[in-house]
C-alpha cells in the first residue's frame, strides 16, 4: 500500500515541506511506497517579503516568482488545480471542474492567508498596500508622486502576515523621504488596534522611542471602521478620525473558507495543537505557517520552521514510529528600521524577543537572505 | 455567577495576546449597537487589554468573573 501525503499550498511552508519529505522519504518514495503530491493554484511560487520594498523602488515584483516546477524535487508530484472541498471523514479533497477527486492517508494545510479589504467600506477604494502585487507597484507610483502632506499608515488587520512589516514601513518612509528632503513636508502617522504599537510587547517597547525620534506619530487603539475616499478620511471605531493625502493600509487578513467549510476552526485559520501541529478536529491533518493558529506571528521563518517538524513526524508516522518532533515557537525576523540599518529578533513560545541594535550590517543580511531564500524553499537552507 | 445573557460569545482561550482582544473587536464590528459579546480568554493581559480597550471605544464592560481556569468578560456595544 501507498501512503498518500498531499500537502494543499505552495507557500514557504507546503515546498519547504515537500522538498523536505522528498529528501526524508527517499527511499520509501522510490520504492513506491510513498507519494507525496502538492497541490498550488498557481504555478509560481510567491517570495512576498520582496513587496516591502516594491514601493521605494528596490525591487520588482517578479524578483519574488519562480516556477513551482523549477523549485520542486522531481520526486513530489505537483499539481496546479484549485481545491473546492476538504473532506476529513473520507480523507478525500475535491477540485474546481469536476476533476476527479483525490484521496489522502495524511493531509497537510499550507494555505496561508488571503486579504480582505472588502470588509472595511471604503478601503478597496481609498487605501493602499504593500501587502500584494499590484498593490505594492500601484503605492510605488502614488509614493513617486507624493511631496506633501500626511501619510498614514494603518494596520487594520490582526494577524496580518509578517508583524514586522507596518514598522519596517513606517521607518523606511521615513528615511526615504529624508533622503530626499522631503520629510519636513511630509507627517507619517502609524495606527494600531491595540494600546501599543506591536501586537508583541517587547518590540513594542522598543520600537516606540525610535518613532518618537524619527518623528513618527502615534495612535494606538485605532481600529479602522470606515474610509471615506472622497472626503479622504479614516475613521476609528474608538470614534477617531484622521485626515490623510496618502493612505497605506495593512488590510484585513483571513484564511481560505474551505477551512471553516470543513469544519477546521474559524475564519480560516486551523485549530490546531501548537506543538504537533495537527488540526485538533481531524485525524491525519497538520496545518503549518499562516493557516495553523498557534498564536506565533504569521511569518515565513515560522513557515519554514513548522515544516521541519511536520516533516519529520509524518516520516516517523509513516515508518510506523512515534513522531516526537514538536515546533516549540521558534520565530525568526529581520526588522528594517531605515534604508540601510535594521534590527533582529529571535523567539519562541517561552523566551521573548529582545531587538538588536540596528546596524548597517544586519540590513545587509536580512537582503542577503533575501536572495538566498531560494534555497530555503528548495529545503537546501 | 452574572445572569447577563450575551448576544454572542468568543471564547479566545488559548490565544496569546493579543489575540483575545483582537478577536473581541472582530465580533464588535459585526454586531449591532447594544448587542453583548462575551469573551473567554485565559491570557493574563486581557484583564488590562480588554477593559481599557472598553472605556476607550466608549463601550461598557458589564461584567468580568474570573473563574478557575479563564476569565469571562462581558462587554456591551455602544
Amino acid at each position: 500500500m501507498t501512503d498518500h501525503v498531499v500537502i494543499v499550498g505552495g507557500g514557504t511552508g507546503g515546498t519547504v515541506l515537500a522538498n523536505d519529505l522528498a529528501e526524508r522519504l527517499d527511499a520509501e518514495i522510490d520504492a513506491g511506497d510513498v507519494r507525496i503530491t502538492l497541490v498550488n493554484d498557481d504555478p509560481d511560487h510567491v517570495y512576498k517579503p520582496v513587496w516591502l520594498y516594491v514601493p521605494f523602488g528596490q525591487r520588482e515584483p517578479e524578483d519574488g516568482r519562480r516556477r513551482l516546477d523549477e523549485l520542486v524535487d522531481d520526486a513530489v508530484d505537483l499539481r496546479i488545480d484549485r481545491v473546492t472541498d476538504i473532506d476529513t471523514d473520507d480523507k478525500r479533497l475535491r477540485f474546481r471542474g469536476g476533476a476527479p477527486s483525490v484521496g489522502y492517508d495524511h493531509l497537510v494545510l499550507a494555505t496561508g492567508s488571503t486579504l480582505e479589504p472588502e470588509q472595511i467600506p471604503g478601503l478597496a477604494e481609498g487605501g493602499h498596500d504593500y501587502y500584494s502585487e499590484t498593490g505594492a507597484t500601484d503605492l510605488r507610483e502614488e509614493l513617486l508622486e507624493f511631496t506633501e502632506g500626511e501619510l498614514v499608515l494603518s494596520v487594520i488587520g490582526s494577524p496580518h502576515m509578517c508583524p514586522a512589516a507596518p514598522l519596517e514601513f513606517a521607518f523606511m518612509a521615513d528615511d526615504w523621504f529624508r533622503e530626499r528632503g522631503l520629510r519636513e513636508d511630509v507627517d507619517i502617522t502609524y495606527t494600531y488596534p491595540i494600546q501599543r504599537v506591536h501586537g508583541n510587547p517587547h518590540i513594542a517597547e522598543w520600537a516606540r522611542p525610535i518613532m518618537e525620534e524619527r518623528d513618527v506619530r502615534v495612535e494606538t487603539f485605532f481600529n479602522a471602521e470606515e474610509i471615506d475616499p472622497d472626503a479622504k478620511t479614516i475613521t476609528s471605531m474608538e470614534g477617531t478620525e484622521l485626515d490623510y493625502d496618502l493612505l497605506v493600509t495593512i488590510p484585513p487578513h483571513g484564511g481560505i473558507d474551505l477551512i471553516e467549510e470543513a469544519g477546521l476552526g474559524d475564519d480560516g485559520w486551523v485549530d490546531v495543537d501548537k506543538h504537533t501541529l495537527e488540526a485538533e478536529a481531524a485525524e491525519d491533518v497538520y496545518a503549518l505557517g499562516d493557516t495553523a493558529a498557534t498564536g506565533v506571528p504569521n511569518a515565513g521563518s515560522v513557515a519554514h520552521y513548522q515544516a521541519g517538524v511536520v516533516g519529520q513526524r509524518l516520516a516517523s508516522e509513516i515508518r510506523g514510529r512515534p513522531a516526537t518532533a514538536t515546533y516549540d515557537g521558534k520565530t525568526l525576523c529581520f526588522i528594517e528600521t531605515g534604508m540601510d540599518a535594521a534590527s533582529f529578533v529571535e523567539f519562541d513560545y517561552e523566551n521573548p524577543p529582545s531587538p538588536a541594535p540596528p546596524s548597517e550590517k544586519l540590513h545587509w543580511s536580512k537582503l542577503a537572505y533575501n536572495e538566498s531564500y531560494w534555497l530555503t524553499a528548495r529545503g537546501l537552507l | 455567577m452574572t445572569d447577563i445573557d450575551p448576544d454572542d460569545t468568543v471564547d479566545a482561550r488559548g490565544a496569546a495576546c493579543p489575540g483575545p482582544l483582537m478577536d473581541l473587536i472582530g465580533k464588535m464590528r459585526s454586531s449591532e449597537s447594544g448587542d453583548v459579546i462575551r469573551l473567554l480568554s485565559d491570557n493574563e493581559q486581557s484583564l488590562t487589554d480588554v477593559p481599557e480597550w472598553a472605556e476607550e471605544a466608549g463601550n461598557e464592560l458589564l461584567a468580568v468573573e474570573e473563574l478557575d481556569d479563564h476569565t469571562e468578560f462581558y462587554v456591551e456595544k455602544a
